[in-house]
């Protein structure tokens, strides 16, 4: 009775936006090592201000979007988010908020939803405080988090527990899941790390065994069955185990993109570790400019740019090619074929590349810092 | 510790709400009604919308059937089933409160 996405027989037509991905700010208290935030993290003083949020917001309400994640970095760093937040709910977008919850200060959460908030994500690195205070590098993370979460429910806010997954917390995927139904929450992401940014530089440590991945999928699968009408549990599978691709941002320019903290239009949040690539910012042009002309958001709409084996693969307009950052990463070509698909002739390469990652030094990490990446022992 | 939750089941009895974090509205740009939930769009049919319009904890699944019989001309019997396998689906999948 009802379809999802807009535009049944989408081909080539530019429809509207509906999703945006406002990273307000690269800062962020903690420095996950799979941080989905590009390597090179732009300061403070590269923020666009409270002004260029307003207006860019605005363009993106009359474009069509409809619904805006307010992210970062940690977006609580803003002082003005109570504005923007406003200035969203004013307009009819939907707002999610997707914090790590450890720097709020009293009455903050109450306040965002007096501003007309609508949704809350908070990250849990792992379902106990050990885990959480490791991946984060951050002491006392886990308890600001329950305490965070908290709130969100005591403002009568929905919360959604977003558990980043790899090879350091896999084994906690059932208490994750005891967690998110302690706290309350209507929502359970069981989200497996992506290889791309932080998470590429470290991939050995974070990638997980077979034997913990299968086990993992039978642990979710049974408690999406038990809860199911009680928790709702969203499970982002890892793509190194995977036979298709994911249909990253569904669909490369088709119905989302996402914003850099200096205002920098991106097709994904990704989308500058392909070379070559040049994006706009909002400033310089409007956003609806950028969404119809950018010529980043062109390069791989649709499914004109597709080769072999995507051109006459009957899933072309299902996964998209997958991911184009995938592709550069492991294929070295965005054009190609995302190798997470089984019908990409490199597939086999993510199998070797699980297996180099079990026979590396597996404790070593490069934390996210602002500066040159360093390696560190945990 | 809170009490645990459980599945709600629809009854006729039942009084549908949209959930808290779910918003319907139309849309001026695609000139088409929304639910806005926190992940996704959806983008109801007329019938799913009359439906999802009288979601307001106002209504029991018996006005609701009611209403939708005289409106599409059916009996509320014919319409039972779909109806309430709606109204089960979107409780399920956390949009509505039964």
């Amino acid at each position: 009775m009802v379809r999802q996405i807009f535009g049944d027989a989408m081909t080539q037509t530019i429809l509207p936006p509906i999703g945006m991905l406002a990273e307000l700010t690269h800062r962020c208290p903690l420095q996950c090592a799979y941080c989905s935030n590009p390597v090179e993290l732009l300061k403070a003083n590269r923020e666009m201000a409270t002004e260029a949020w307003l207006a860019l917001f605005d363009q993106a309400a009359d474009l069509g979007v409809l619904q805006i994640h307010l992210s970062g970095g940690e977006p609580t760093l803003r002082p003005d988010l109570e504005v923007l937040v406003e200035r969203l709910a004013n307009r009819g977008v939907y707002t999610n908020l997707i914090t790590a919850g450890v720097s709020l200060a009293e009455g903050r959460m109450e306040a965002l939803a007096q501003a007309g908030l609508d949704h809350v994500q908070v990250s849990f690195q792992g379902a106990f405080a050990p885990t959480t205070e490791k991946i984060g590098n951050h002491r006392g993370a886990h308890e600001k988090k329950m305490e965070t979460a908290r709130q969100v429910r005591a403002a009568g806010l929905p919360l959604t527990i977003n558990a980043p997954i790899h090879r350091h917390n896999i084994e906690e995927v059932p208490a994750f899941i005891d967690l998110a139904l302690a706290l309350n929450a209507e929502r359970l992401e069981i989200a497996n790390v992506q290889y791309a940014g932080w998470a590429l530089l470290n991939r050995n440590a974070l990638m997980p065994d077979r034997a913990s991945v299968e086990r993992q999928v039978e642990t979710v699968r049974k408690a999406q069955e038990d809860l199911y009408g009680i928790l709702a549990i969203d499970f982002i599978t890892p793509d190194y185990f995977a036979m298709y691709p994911k249909p990253c941002m569904g669909g490369w320019a088709r119905d989302a993109f996402v914003v850099a903290p200096d205002g920098s239009v991106l097709p994904c949040h990704a989308a500058g570790t392909i070379p070559d690539l040049v994006f706009d910012r909002f400033g310089d042009k409007s956003l609806a400019e950028i969404w119809l002309q950018s010529k980043a958001f062109n390069a791989f709409r649709g499914t004109d740019w597709m080769s072999e084996p995507c051109r006459s693969c009957e899933r072309q307009e299902i996964d998209w090619g997958g991911c184009r950052c995938q592709a550069m990463a492991l294929a070295g070509s965005a054009a190609e074929t995302d190798p997470a698909c089984a019908k990409s002739p490199l597939h086999a390469r993510m199998a070797t590349l699980i297996d180099e990652a079990m026979a590396a030094d597996r404790d070593e990490f490069r934390y996210r810092r602002i500066g040159s990446p360093v390696l560190e022992r945990q | 510790m809170m009490p645990r939750r459980e599945r709600r089941i629809v009854t006729a009895s039942s009084i549908p709400v949209l959930k808290r974090h779910t918003r319907l509205q139309y849309d001026p740009v695609r000139q088409a009604w929304a639910l806005l939930s926190p992940e996704k769009v959806f983008w109801p049919d007329e019938i799913s919308l009359d439906i999802l319009k009288l979601c307001d904890g106002k209504h029991s699944v018996r006005q609701i059937l009611d209403h939708l019989a005289s409106v599409y001309e059916a009996s509320p019997e014919e319409i039972a089933e779909d109806v309430e396998g709606f109204l089960q689906e979107w409780s399920d999948r956390s949009l509505v409160t039964l």
